[in-house]
């Protein structure tokens, strides 16, 4: 028998590269991709077996969902409506409290651009280069997901902060409030939601490779070209979804707006700060108003970035 | 193990995937279920091993009826073309599952699982993942393990058609070997006519959930039954509204009992074979002859020439409309 | 030690993809990247354990271990822990139940599944307050109670384990089950030794992330468990009210402890991450 060729080196071989295509495991975990991802991918061939086991699984899952989320935010729901529309009337109403819806979006638009410019590049310098530090830099991204919104907080008083910080002293200087005023908002929440655009262009990146862009310089382009034409539109679905991410982060940043805003009625009070406040001023439904706004935006932005996701994968 | 076959019919929705399918398959055969893509062989595979169930008719293994047994009770090795190898299992645990279940003595699991590398030549690659195999010797690891716990039959489902072509021809001139050594009942599911001619003792010709003809290769090369089989199990032309094998037609210079006129139109030579078109009252037949015959003959482009059938040869009605000369299949 | 292989994966990608070598023109953009990412993350977060370093580590150590610190410390690991073991059981059983099981009313399931994500964090308390709380239609009130805690946790977490594990199921070969089935394996030793050994890197991953995210919880606490000392405040509580009492050393050295965590969670994702693109 032919062993010899046909034990060769499975590297070498071609047949096992083609075979890759079948065998390629799951890809490795991705902190948001696999977060947010309200739409399963097109589903296999799977036939449902119904047993009394899977119904049990059903009904618990269900239980669960429906203890856990489902009642609760019908609730706020019912209770924001409880006196039909007057509590929203009252909070359209008010002065404060539109200054600081405005403030909100103003902070939050902010924070996405400048995240979706950071997040694009960073993902085409992760994927497209080889630097030394890149595994520590990929890994440091992922950083702002997991800390605490007190400590981002803290993080950013000790440096920025007006009177002790490193370079907040030398920025009041120069006329730049950053704590305790709106650009300190801005700083947090770019802080929060930073990694959200980066780790959604990540996998697209990879997956759609170099070579329609290696043709395209080829051709003649130069970089800014290439990107314009050729890899932005391939991203643009994944950067959308990036984007829709980031936002309903950026709205709804609570504990490391608090420390860095002082909450000075008018000037640097937030949405989440505003409701933090109604209900400990007994003012409760003015508390589930805005509550009822937030989570509006959050089921949009859920919903939308179910429909943008069939999109992404259908490339 | 033999194998009954009984009145099989399965839809999937409102595709009839088998209708009324009867087939008996005796102890220690290699059978192969051939036919195109779709037609239902996949499917009567995995209803003998119990991964689907039909809506009607019976499956017999050795005379019981295991129609409604579950697969794990049947006793059947599956081989699956995609290999369905455990991936967080080194291969000698691989081979090993089936023993392990069935909660075999460790030493004798080690023994059995050496014996069978040995005899799928992966002993080097026992404490290799599979992810770290070729996917010639991935197949060979699942054969290994589907043989570990002594199944009654084995199944094999299209085994070598995620493999390269020169990878496939070795492991399938390898399986009948295996076969030859370890004479288990065997089916294996392939849409290659060339595979299973070479590999089988008996072909069950399946086509659009039915059964086209049952024989041995040279039954249904020889002797097929309708156009069908004589199209997919070789190349064949059209001669007076008959399908023949090109290569069962001789050209004359001369007219002969049964012989047609004609023109040559075109001469292609691959390989050994030379391959000739020729003009037959307006429609293409082709004739293949070896070198040696046509230099003999002399002929070129544009000479008239006589085609005849040699005499015996299979000869089938063509049910489809009398076109040119179909392309010998690859 | 395996032999050093590249598993088939990074071959892979490595055709597709081939990194460069930086030119002088991204050089620029790395270097403005990494200079942007310094200045808004980098910088600040070592200015935490800048501080906390600062009194030495008598202080660093008097700040972690002063009682109403430590009892936060206690509380929320002990949360977090008990919290992350019961999503690794639900978020698996959910992400089965998401996969594998076909009925009406399911991608509703799955909207309920990331509102926890996109919620902020204090209207997830006002949330739960509404069923748990005073005026709860059930009865339940679990305010400045422990539980409180827990159930806050629970929700935070909700997604973390579900999304990771969801695309490792459905990305399983239904043939590896069909032959674990060939060869005599029933429906639950097909799960315990084929499915699940599959599934432990995908848990791992949403366990990790799920204690970080606990560890780390503020906003949904603060309506909720009414952060009393000893009983239902957590870490983050403190590392706030050290700020409040411009006691910025002693915040920074508890909140370098909650840093740590969080730099622990990464290493696990990552060695995680890797393991799974080698087996393949």
């Amino acid at each position: 028998m032919a062993e010899d060729r046909v034990d060769r080196d499975p590297f070498d071989d071609v047949e096992a590269e083609r075979d890759l295509d079948r065998d390629h495991g799951p890809e490795g975990v991705v902190l948001t991709g696999t977060l947010f991802q309200p739409g399963a991918p097109p589903p296999r061939r799977r036939r449902v077996r119904r047993t009394p086991l899977s119904y049990l699984f059903r009904f618990i899952a269900i239980a669960y969902l429906f203890f856990l989320v489902a009642w609760p935010i019908s609730l706020v729901v019912k209770n924001t409506f409880s006196d039909g529309f007057t509590e929203l009337s009252d909070l359209w109403n008010d002065p404060d409290a539109m200054a600081a819806i405005r403030l909100t979006v103003f902070v939050a638009v902010v924070a996405v651009v400048v995240n979706t410019v950071f997040g694009v590049g960073m993902a085409l310098l992760l994927v497209r280069y080889d630097f030394p530090g890149k595994r520590l830099l990929s890994a440091l991204v992922d950083l702002p997901l997991s800390v605490s919104p007190i400590v981002v907080g803290l993080a950013l008083v000790l440096v920025y902060g007006g009177r002790d910080g490193w370079f907040g002293p030398w920025l009041e200087d120069q006329g730049v409030q950053v704590i305790f005023a709106w650009p300190g908002i801005v700083l947090a929440t770019v802080f929060v939601a930073m990694p959200l655009v980066v780790r959604e262009l990540v996998p697209v990146l990879e997956e759609i490779g170099i070579e329609q862009e290696t043709a395209a310089r080829s051709l003649g382009a130069n970089a800014w070209q290439t990107f314009r034409r050729i890899t932005f539109p391939s991203i643009k679905w994944a950067v959308l979804y990036g984007v829709v991410l980031s936002l309903a982060r950026s709205l709804g940043e609570f504990g490391a707006v608090k420390v860095v805003s002082g909450n000075v009625l008018g000037k640097t009070r937030t949405a989440t700060l505003m409701v933090e406040e109604k209900y400990l001023n007994f003012d409760k439904g003015g508390a589930y108003a805005t509550s009822f706004l937030l989570v509006l935006v959050a089921v949009s932005a859920i919903v939308i970035v179910g429909l943008i996701r069939p999109k992404e994968t259908r490339r | 193990m033999s194998i009954e076959i009984r009145g099989v019919s399965k839809r999937f929705g409102d595709f009839v995937a088998l209708e009324d399918i009867n087939v008996s398959i005796p102890t220690g055969q290699l059978t192969a279920l051939l036919g195109p893509s779709g037609g239902g062989k996949s499917t009567l595979l995995r209803i003998i091993a119990g991964l689907e169930e039909a809506d009607a008719g019976t499956i017999e293994i050795e005379g019981v009826d295991a129609t409604h047994v579950s697969p794990q009770k049947r006793n059947v090795g599956f081989v699956f073309q995609h290999y369905a190898a455990f991936k967080h299992l080194s291969v000698r645990r691989n081979v090993a599952f089936g023993l392990e279940i069935r909660k075999r003595p460790k030493a004798e699991i080690k023994e059995r699982v050496q014996e069978l590398l040995e005899l799928v030549h992966l002993e080097q690659f026992g404490d290799r993942l599979p992810s770290q195999l070729s996917g010639g010797q991935r197949q060979r690891m699942a054969l290994a393990r589907a043989l570990a716990v002594n199944p009654g039959v084995l199944l094999l489902d299209e085994p070598f058609g995620a493999l390269d072509a020169q990878v496939r021809k070795e492991l399938r001139d390898w399986l009948r070997r295996l076969h030859d050594e370890v004479p288990v009942t065997t089916v294996f599911v392939t849409h290659d006519q060339e595979e299973a001619l070479e590999v089988a003792d008996e072909i069950v010709v399946i086509s659009q959930g039915r059964v086209e003809q049952v024989g041995t290769p040279d039954d249904l090369y020889d002797r097929p039954a309708n156009d069908f089989v004589m199209r997919f199990l070789g190349p064949v032309t059209a001669l007076g509204g008959d399908l023949v094998r090109p290569h069962d037609l001789e050209l004359g210079l001369t007219p002969g009992p049964g012989s047609h006129p004609g023109t040559i139109t075109r001469i292609t030579r691959v390989g050994f074979e030379i391959r000739v078109e020729v003009d037959v009252a307006g429609s293409t037949v082709l004739v293949t002859m070896n070198r040696t015959d046509f230099r003999q003959l002399d002929l070129d482009v544009g000479a008239p020439v006589h085609v005849r059938l040699v005499p015996g040869a299979p000869v089938v009605p063509a049910a489809g409309p009398v076109g040119d000369a179909d392309p010998i299949p690859a | 030690m395996t032999v050093a292989v590249a598993p088939p994966g990074k071959a892979r990608r490595s055709r597709l993809a081939v990194p460069g070598r930086v030119t002088p023109a991204s050089g620029l953009g790395l270097g403005v990247a990494l200079v942007w990412f310094s200045l808004i993350v980098l910088i600040p977060l070592a200015a935490v354990v800048a501080t906390a370093a600062e009194g030495g580590w008598s202080a660093f150590w008097r700040a972690v271990t002063n009682e109403q610190t430590a009892a936060a410390i206690r509380l929320t690991v002990s949360q977090a822990i008990l919290v992350t073991v019961i999503n690794m059981v639900m978020g698996t059983l959910i992400a089965w139940v998401l996969v594998r099981d076909q009925f009406f009313g399911k991608r509703l399931l799955e909207v309920l599944i990331d509102l926890p994500f996109a919620l902020p964090t204090i209207v997830a308390g006002l949330v739960l307050l509404s069923l748990y709380g005073p005026k709860s239609p059930v009865g339940v009130d679990i305010v400045n109670k422990p539980s409180a805690v827990t159930v806050a946790f629970l929700f935070v977490t909700l997604p973390f384990v579900v999304r990771t594990v969801q695309p490792v199921l459905e990305e399983l070969d239904p043939e590896v089950e069909e032959a674990a089935a060939s060869l005599g394996a029933s429906r639950l030793t097909t799960f315990r030794r084929v499915v699940l050994p599959s599934l432990i890197p995908a848990i791992a991953a949403g366990a990790a992330l799920s204690f970080a995210r606990a560890v780390s919880e503020y906003g949904s606490l603060v309506l909720l468990s009414g952060n009393l000392p000893f009983k239902t405040e957590v870490t983050s509580v403190r590392v706030l009210s050290s700020i409040e009492n411009n006691n910025t050393a002693g915040a920074a050295a508890v909140a370098t402890v909650l840093l740590a965590i969080s730099l622990a969670v990464i290493v696990i994702l990552d060695v995680v991450q890797r393991r799974m693109t080698r087996r393949g």
